[in-house]
């Protein structure tokens, strides 16, 4: 059962409108507070015994004021977490304060109030059934999907554990032009980690998960550890290749963060600072003609809201569905209000707001649009090539489009799987890979806010021995 | 002159209104259903950040966050629970939410707290925290000058001061009572280069970064780690960049230089010697103390006890001394790195590396600042010994695979090296190598050790926390270098 998003906290919603007024009275031309309140919880089973138990609470809120002479705006902002009046009156004065050492800027200022607005169709963003889910109820969940994958295997001795986790949060967005909006959002997750070994002692670790809004969409905790095992056990005996030029297929796992980096060339803010690789790319073709790109922070999913999804941005404007690249072609930035005025645009709705800062810009749900091929065809079709299964390094340069990551999976030879691999590399450029995607898997599935099915790339360099 | 140990618990007690009987009772309910230790972590910190971009101070923001995380520790069980009210109602609250991992008769609380005292690695008083802003404001102000009079090919700067003051106390059922006062500061400088003419008249861009800092005083921003000095450093790596070409692909020599390329040291041994994956015999390390697992040539620290660093401490966040640990001795492994817990568990003496984010997150053993002792190789004798390879000076992040052992870090200025000469500046690249076998091929060691500027930051499990890294001019005999070029 989902919990319509107006539950009214009439104590947070008071403190953001007391804020907001001593703000104003302390000489802010406009003012925009933000409340946070959140559960967490969360405990880790290990070898069968609990080993970890955390569970709390806490809050903060954020102020953001504008000191407005006319033509510009100058900006400043503060948090904290402590509630008590002398605290709210020194978030004030120390806003106030900064703002006025910060420099005037035409481009700064809260949206204009016609342009602010929510999605107000329920989103199925808060399930009560999280926090109402007894301790040891999460406990045992943990317990089976660790307990499920240590027996899968003889191989497989030792865990990292399994875990359960849930929190829950409420969120208050009010500013001085009249926005005020709230939503509550709930979470739940468990995982296995097995660690399995091979004759020779060597080790490997893998992990599966489960997560949803609501405890009734959570998968079968032992089908989660068996995954886990399975996917483990899978990476035992793994060996370096040789450097060589080859396909390249990509797990979904790994090529949601491959499409990830397509919204984050196109982020406004690295755009008009020349800062990306799509800079002055509007219109081009940047991929190949297969692929479709979208950010959508509407998305409801057989009636749950998707985990990108929200009623409103950062800044209090509706969230909407943009297409970033459609058939290849760049059709949209994604920005908020300040990127947006920048680049003489509209916002996308895509500004999101910490506690503190100014906003920056954050994807919805973002996903490539799913092909027709099963993710055999596309290792199917390849003689002799990677199928990548884990990424790790930060070698991804937005600016100039390099890519090198270190990767393992399994070797392909004759459109099979045929050994598991690790300790090597694979490189290349954004702007070419995305142009090389010759394949897109029908294996479109949500595990978090960005989802890409499997995919083959062309071409890419795999250093090794 | 002698200056007075600082009174870093007054904070608690006078602000704070906290009484060492409160935090006795708050003990003595987190204990009421059994359990072998618990701790309270009070922490106050208050931040500050300012930001200049395209001339402009486009951002300026402070945040306080205070409150206590409360632990109880049964057998290898952790019960944890925070609160950012500190009232007692609540605080007791916390205490009986922790307890509940055990169930037992209530333990009996020790009589009295055991004060210790502190060293004093870092300045409390004249803490960047206590600078006037326009002072901090004069100095991303001047990052962005020399920025832009660096190259006219210099179109974007942006520069970001920040710091924060962090106080905490731990008071724990085994009498430690101890506190300490945290100053952090650092600068960063981020540029773009654009030239029209580069890659034979096709134009190219390109990124360089900069940034250092430690818990210092203001006076640290002035003489050689001025704003300009990172200014400068962050145009010439994106100005070298312009001409990069492809970085190599495949296994070859690597020479990397001193400082900041010991991340090379954090992920290839220091997460693996963490006492906890240790524990669980989760690390490729485990069971390996004793034996072989580097070059003769390799001795490998972790000192939380340099001051002014980044990753220094006076205490750990359990109340326990920092101190040196000896990881790697003439290629032996020597030691982990540990906390209550786990040197408890283990029999093992306790490192104080129990190290936590915030008040949220409960501690688990971490590094401090990890680097290489110096050898006897002269850098250039060291570079003129290669005949082809790669020659890496400064680095992005890197990462670890605990278990097996794989590891990478990530290259962001680097030269190839041919005929013994550092030659042309390649393109940024992933380097790749396995923990307890890469060390065995390191065949020369400088007498250069430099640590890193102090910009370093560490996750582990979800947990931040600032840490420094450093050696000398190393050279790997083999490593995989993840270019496309030849």
């Amino acid at each position: 059962m989902s919990q319509p998003a107006s539950t009214v906290s009439s104590d947070l919603q008071q403190l953001a409108s007391e804020v907001l007024s001593k703000a104003l009275k302390a000489g802010a031309t406009d003012a925009e507070a933000v409340v946070y309140e959140g559960d967490e919880f969360s405990t880790l089973v290990r070898l069968g015994q609990v080993e970890t138990l955390k569970e709390s609470g806490s809050r903060a809120v954020g102020l953001r004021v504008f000191l407005n002479s006319g033509k510009a705006q100058r900006t400043a902002s503060t948090s904290s977490s402590d509630f008590s009046n002398e605290s709210i009156a020194r978030l004030v004065e120390g806003a106030i304060t900064l703002a006025k050492i910060t420099s005037e800027d035409p481009f700064a200022g809260l949206p204009e109030a016609h342009e602010f607005g929510k999605i107000e169709e329920d989103q199925h963003l808060y399930f009560d059934d999280v926090n109402a889910m007894p301790p040891a109820e999460r406990i045992e969940i943990a317990r089976r999907a660790e307990a499920a994958a240590m027996a899968y295997d003889t191989r497989i001795q030792n865990s990292g554990g399994g875990d359960f986790d849930t929190s829950t949060s409420h969120k208050i967005l009010m500013n001085s032009r009249g926005f005020t909006g709230e939503y509550r959002r709930s979470y739940c997750g468990f995982s296995a980690a097995p660690i399995a070994h091979d004759e020779k002692g060597n080790m490997q670790r893998n992990y599966w998960f489960s997560n949803s809004r609501t405890v009734t969409k959570l998968e079968n905790p032992e089908e989660i550890g068996h995954e886990a095992a399975r996917r483990t056990l899978k990476r035992l005996g793994a060996r370096q290749v040789k450097t060589q030029k080859v396909p390249v297929v990509f797990s979904p796992e790994i090529a949601r963060g491959i499409i990830g980096n397509i919204f984050d060339a196109a982020n406004g803010d690295a755009i008009y600072r020349n800062a990306s690789f799509f800079s002055g790319m509007l219109g081009e073709q940047v991929a190949g003609e297969n692929i479709t790109v979208i950010d959508d922070g509407t998305l409801v999913h057989d009636g749950i809201g998707g985990f990108g999804t929200r009623p409103f941005d950062g800044e209090g404007l509706p969230t909407r569905r943009t297409v970033l690249v459609e058939r290849g072609i760049l059709k949209n930035y994604v920005s908020n209000t300040y990127t947006a005025r920048k680049l003489n645009m509209k916002s996308t709705g895509n500004a999101s707001r910490g506690l503190a800062g100014n906003p920056g810009i954050g994807a919805g749900n973002f996903f490539l649009e799913a092909g027709t091929l099963t993710p055999d065809q596309i290792i199917g079709d390849v003689k002799s090539g990677l199928y990548v299964t884990e990424t790790m390094g930060f070698g991804v340069n937005l600016v100039t489009g390099d890519y090198s990551q270190g990767a393992s999976g399994l070797w392909i030879e004759n459109g099979e799987l045929a050994y598991p691999v690790e300790e090597i590399t694979i490189a290349g450029n954004l702007k070419d890979m995305y142009k090389n995607i010759v394949a897109i898997g029908n294996d479109l599935i949500f595990r978090g806010a960005s989802a890409a099915p499997t995919m083959r790339i062309e071409g890419m360099t795999i250093a090794g021995a | 002159m002698t200056i007075p140990a600082p009174d870093h618990k007054r904070y608690f007690i006078e602000k704070l209104g906290l009484s060492e009987r409160l935090m006795e009772r708050c003990l003595g309910e987190a204990l009421s259903a059994g359990g072998d230790y618990a701790d309270l972590y009070f922490e106050s910190v208050t931040s500050t950040s300012l930001g200049i971009d395209e001339s402009l101070v486009k951002s300026a923001s402070q945040g306080i966050s205070v409150g206590c995380g409360i632990r109880v520790v049964s057998g290898e069980r952790t019960g944890y629970a925070y609160t950012d009210d500190l009232s007692s109602d609540r605080l007791l609250r916390a205490a009986r939410t922790a307890a509940l991992i055990a169930s037992g008769p209530a333990k009996e609380l020790m009589s009295g707290f055991r004060h210790t005292e502190t060293p004093s690695l870092y300045p409390v008083a004249g803490a960047t925290s206590d600078a006037e802003i326009a002072a901090k404001l004069a100095l991303i102000q001047r990052a962005d000058k020399a920025a832009r009079a660096y190259d006219s090919r210099i179109t974007q700067v942006r520069a970001g001061f920040n710091d924060e003051l962090r106080r905490i106390l731990v008071a724990a059922s085994d009498g430690t009572f101890a506190s300490d006062t945290q100053p952090l500061a650092r600068l960063n400088v981020f540029v773009i280069a654009q030239d029209g003419s580069a890659n034979g008249g096709s134009g190219g861009t390109a990124r360089g970064t900069s940034g250092g800092g430690g818990r210092v005083t203001m006076d640290f921003f002035e003489g050689d780690k001025s704003p300009e000095h990172y200014a400068r450093e962050a145009a010439r790596t994106a100005i070298l960049q312009l001409g990069a070409i492809e970085a190599p692909a495949g296994e070859m020599p690597v020479v990397l230089g001193p400082g900041w390329p010991g991340v090379l040291l954090h992920e290839a041994v220091g997460h693996g010697l963490e006492a906890d994956f240790n524990r669980k015999k989760t690390s490729a390390f485990a069971g390996l103390i004793g034996q072989q697992v580097a070059s003769p040539k390799v001795t490998v620290v972790d000192n939380g006890l340099m001051p002014g660093r980044r990753g220094s401490i006076n205490m750990d966040d359990e109340g326990n001394a920092t101190q040196e640990t000896v990881l790697i001795e003439n290629g032996v492994l020597k030691g982990f790195l540990s906390d209550k817990l786990n040197s408890r568990l283990m029999g093992m003496p306790n490192t104080g590396s129990g190290r936590r984010e915030s008040y949220h997150h409960i501690p688990m053993p971490r590094m401090t600042n990890t680097y290489m002792l110096n050898g006897e190789d002269m850098p250039e004798d060291i570079i003129k010994s290669v005949k082809r390879g790669l020659y890496a000076v400064n680095f992005g992040g890197g990462q670890v695979d605990i278990t097996n052992g794989k590891f990478v870090f990530s290259a962001s200025e680097a030269y190839l090296i041919e005929d013994g000469k550092v030659t042309r500046p390649v393109k940024g690249a992933t380097l790749i190598g396995n923990g307890p076998e890469a060390l065995k091929y390191v065949s020369m060691v400088g007498n250069d050790l430099a640590l890193d500027e102090g910009i370093g930051t560490c996750g582990k499990a979800g947990q931040s926390v600032p840490v420094g890294v450093g050696m000398p001019t190393v050279k790997l005999d083999r490593m995989t270098v993840g270019g496309t070029g030849q």
